[in-house]
């Protein structure tokens, strides 16, 4: 294996939590919720799913256990704001600190532990290509599944009808509850898919990335799946492009580092956060894009009058 | 016409929201192929009444049958099912979405499917209203997002068609193409439910009526005969005067107090208006109006008086002489003008706020009686928003309250009477009267006539064509930032305006 096969393969799976936790946050965001707490229901999810895997066996039972401990943990976010209407940002923010801290207790026991890991495929002679092998017929399951993912989370927003009603939710709840659309039950199934995304994205580090439990794994990763949201201006596909870019830039810093170049390496670490800024710049520049695309109602509280 | 079979009947309607009692036995009955006017003041019911029809609201008590069958109409897809279709007057269209997605969001699933672009452009057009299915609602003017309305209901074939308000954005030739599309439906037998505040066209469209007046149907008068002066009568409970006699009043010869110069202004966001050369001088003694189609200028020729805009030329505002282009509200204030925008909650009061609060922040910079050195006199502030209240009989809660506890009519009359308790030299008011109901929105005219008749120069903004022949001594007309010379009312008829509104001026 080459050094730029090496590099591009950390690069994918770099990639691959942050395209997850973005695309579960993308739907979320498009019914009109903003649910800041994604770095926690990674974390609880990197922790249930280690800890599935280690109690089942079976490193794929660990995976739905990450997804059900994000859910758990989205299914309390959306009581709190969709039933209570509480404020989105503070309840998401305290869903982040629940989240590290809960993953820290459950995760005692399992500190130290090696981790069962996903398997990464294998196709005879495809895998054994020169160059292109390793890295596309080489990957475990996930990294398949997360391009599945961006495909059909595209096609089910633009090409369906739920997609078409979550969206009219997101883009003016008023209307939209006028027309018979169930805004607090889509909204409720959006943020649901968002935890089990997020959860699944926590399950990937614990399980593929570093098949082990370390208190707060998920470093932030979170918040970058955030940005990238609104780098991709909500957009499914853009935001795989821009998983790739931030996962890039992600590993970038530790070859650097290794390579010797004296770029500090917070100044790596701020790259995705830079870029969504200028990323941002760049939309408000086109008024017309940033505010056809972005969910006019998001973050606002909705309770229907009946 | 009428005497069709009876569609739809409500009997006994009752809806409470907290201690109001907004529906209080309401009976209705609409028969196939009849246009029925539902008229009222703001807060008389009407909304929450055809929301109950719609199945937005439940109903407290209350039965209602659709054709002659008892049926619980329990969200709006089982009234569309039934065929029950609503255009409504405010949140009804995405505007991040497409036509056609627009359409296909209030379209049973089967006739949502892949023709829906081509039904959407054969119905529009056998109507007269044509629509491009693949444009994006956030960038069509108002008259074509209505239409886009109107299509969507047509395209579920209701029997029953409700409509909130449907003219207060259009032309008189929209509104007239309207009326012709409601009368084809009503001869196809279609039932139309007609909600408006404009008697004239009630007389002329609607075939019957019933008024609300607190909450309770007050009288079943036959539009046909009646007079304006009677349905006002009927919705107010008490007689409804005019503004009185403008002709002799004016004084055209006063001083210039409000001078626009050949003022120029980008649009500053894709959907707003660029201003191109307007010029207009307002007069010490007169009411200038400014009439034109919502979203033709009216937001940024108003930004730009109030100084919320600045112009990039000094003179290009003037107040009393003085220029004022590049200035700011507050400076403009302190000249004598006083500003009251269209929109009450959100830009003429701010809806958390307390109304001494919502005083201050207009006054501050005028009153030294409420602001003195950075200081705030909340007392005296009190006071002032008190005397407003009583003198401009604002119906509010006790005990200084919040903004937005106020109905939409109430509010207007506070900021109205905080800008005129000022007396101020210069007035530029938008949408004076916007859904205010018939005795408050003549309150609020007199009270305009009555600064203007102190010597004050007052311009005012409406869409409302009848306002604006009812209290202005002359009448400019803007379309695409674009303003037409001011000619006095006497000598323009509302056709001419009608056909300047329509661009018929570039």
């Amino acid at each position: 294996m080459t050094g730029f096969e090496a590099v591009i393969l950390t690069i994918v799976t770099a990639a691959t939590p942050l395209l997850i936790a973005a695309l579960g946050e993308l739907v979320t965001e498009r019914s009109g919720v903003l649910n800041l707490g994604v770095e926690g229901m990674m974390i609880v999810g990197a922790v249930t799913g280690f800890a599935g895997a280690q109690l089942t066996g079976s490193p794929y039972l660990g995976v739905c256990a990450s997804m059900l401990g994000g859910m758990a943990l989205a299914s309390l976010f959306g009581f709190l704001v969709l039933r209570l209407a509480a404020n989105q940002v503070a309840s998401g923010l305290a869903l982040t600190l629940l989240g590290l801290g809960l993953s820290g207790m459950i995760g005692e026991a399992f500190i130290g532990q090696p981790g069962l890991k996903l398997e990464r495929i294998d196709i005879p002679f495809l895998t054994d290509l020169p160059v292109v092998g390793a890295i596309l017929f080489g990957q475990d399951p996930l990294v398949y599944m997360s391009i599945a993912l961006a495909v059909s989370v595209s096609w089910f927003l633009f090409r369906t009808r739920p997609g078409l009603a979550l969206r009219a939710v997101g883009n003016n709840h008023d209307s939209a509850h006028m027309l018979g659309v169930h805004v607090i039950r889509t909204r409720f199934l959006a943020v649901l898919f968002g935890g089990a995304c997020s959860g699944l994205a926590g399950g990937y580090l614990s399980l593929a990335y570093t098949p082990q439990w370390v208190e707060g794994m998920t470093a932030g990763r979170g918040w970058i799946a955030l940005a990238l949201v609104v780098f991709a201006s909500w957009m499914p596909l853009r935001a795989a492009i821009g998983a790739y870019l931030f996962g890039g830039a992600l590993i970038l810093q530790f070859h650097a580092q290794a390579e010797g170049i004296a770029l500090p390496s917070q100044f790596l670490s701020a790259l995705p956060y830079l870029a969504t800024v200028a990323a941002l710049v760049i939309l408000s520049r086109d008024r017309w894009t940033a505010r056809n695309d972005s969910p006019s109602c998001l973050g606002q509280v909705f309770v229907p009058d009946r | 016409m009428p005497g069709g079979n009876v569609l739809l009947e409500a009997r006994g309607i009752v809806k409470s929201f907290g201690g109001l009692v907004a529906n209080d036995r309401i009976d209705l009955t609409v028969h196939a192929g009849e246009i029925h006017a539902l008229l009222g003041e703001n807060g008389a019911g009407k909304s929450t009444l055809v929301k109950i029809l719609y199945g937005s609201l439940q109903p407290d008590a209350g039965s209602v049958n659709w054709q002659g069958r008892p049926a619980a109409v329990g969200n709006p897809a089982e009234a569309r099912a039934l065929g029950i279709g609503m255009v409504f007057q405010h949140f009804s269209l995405f505007e991040g979405l497409t036509v056609a997605e627009n359409i296909a969001l209030a379209l049973p699933r089967d006739a949502a499917g892949r023709g829906l672009a081509a039904d959407v452009r054969a119905v529009s057009e056998s109507y007269g209203l044509p629509l491009d299915p693949a444009a994006r609602v956030a960038s069509l003017p108002v008259g074509v997002r209505q239409r886009i309305e109107i299509v969507r209901c047509l395209l579920q074939r209701p029997r029953l068609l409700i409509m909130d308000e449907p003219t207060s954005v259009l032309t008189p030739q929209e509104a007239e193409r309207l009326f012709e599309t409601l009368r084809r439906l009503a001869d196809e037998g279609c039932a139309v439910l007609y909600i408006s505040h404009r008697l004239e066209e009630v007389r002329q469209l609607c075939h019957t009526a019933t008024v609300l007046r607190h909450g309770r149907v007050v009288g079943r008068p036959d539009p046909g005969t009646a007079s304006t002066a009677d349905l006002a009568r009927l919705m107010v409970g008490a007689e409804v005067g005019g503004v009185g006699n403008r002709e002799g009043e004016s004084r055209p010869d006063g001083p210039v107090r409000l001078a626009v110069r050949g003022l120029s202004l980008e649009a500053g966001t894709p959907f707003g208006v660029s201003l191109e050369d307007i010029s207009l001088e307002v007069r010490g003694g007169e009411i200038v109006g400014v009439a034109g189609v919502a979203g033709n200028g009216q937001d940024e020729l108003f930004a730009a008086l109030s100084g919320e805009t600045p112009a990039s030329d000094r003179t290009a505002v003037e107040i009393d002489g003085r220029p004022c282009g590049r200035a700011g509200p507050r400076t403009r204030r302190r000249l004598g003008a006083a500003f009251i925008p269209e929109e009450r909650l959100g830009h003429a009061a701010v809806p958390g706020m307390r109304l001494s609060e919502n005083a201050v922040l207009t006054r501050h910079g005028t009153d030294r009686d409420i602001s003195v050195g950075g200081l705030l006199r909340l007392g005296r502030a009190r006071r002032l928003a008190e005397r407003i209240v009583s003198r401009f009989d604002v119906r509010a809660p006790a005990g200084d309250p919040e903004a937005k506890a106020l109905s939409g009519g109430n509010l207007q009359k506070f900021v109205v009477g905080r800008e005129l308790d000022r007396m101020p030299g210069v007035l530029a008011v938008s949408q004076p009267t916007w859904g205010v109901d018939v005795g408050a929105a003549t309150g609020i005219r007199r009270e305009l006539a009555a600064l203007a008749r102190g010597g004050a120069a007052v311009l005012a903004i409406s869409q409302d064509l009848d306002e604006i022949l009812e209290i202005s001594d002359r009448i400019a007309v803007i379309s695409r930032g674009r303003l037409s010379p001011a000619v006095p009312a006497a000598e323009t008829t509302r056709e001419a305006i009608g056909l300047l509104m329509g661009g018929a001026g570039d």
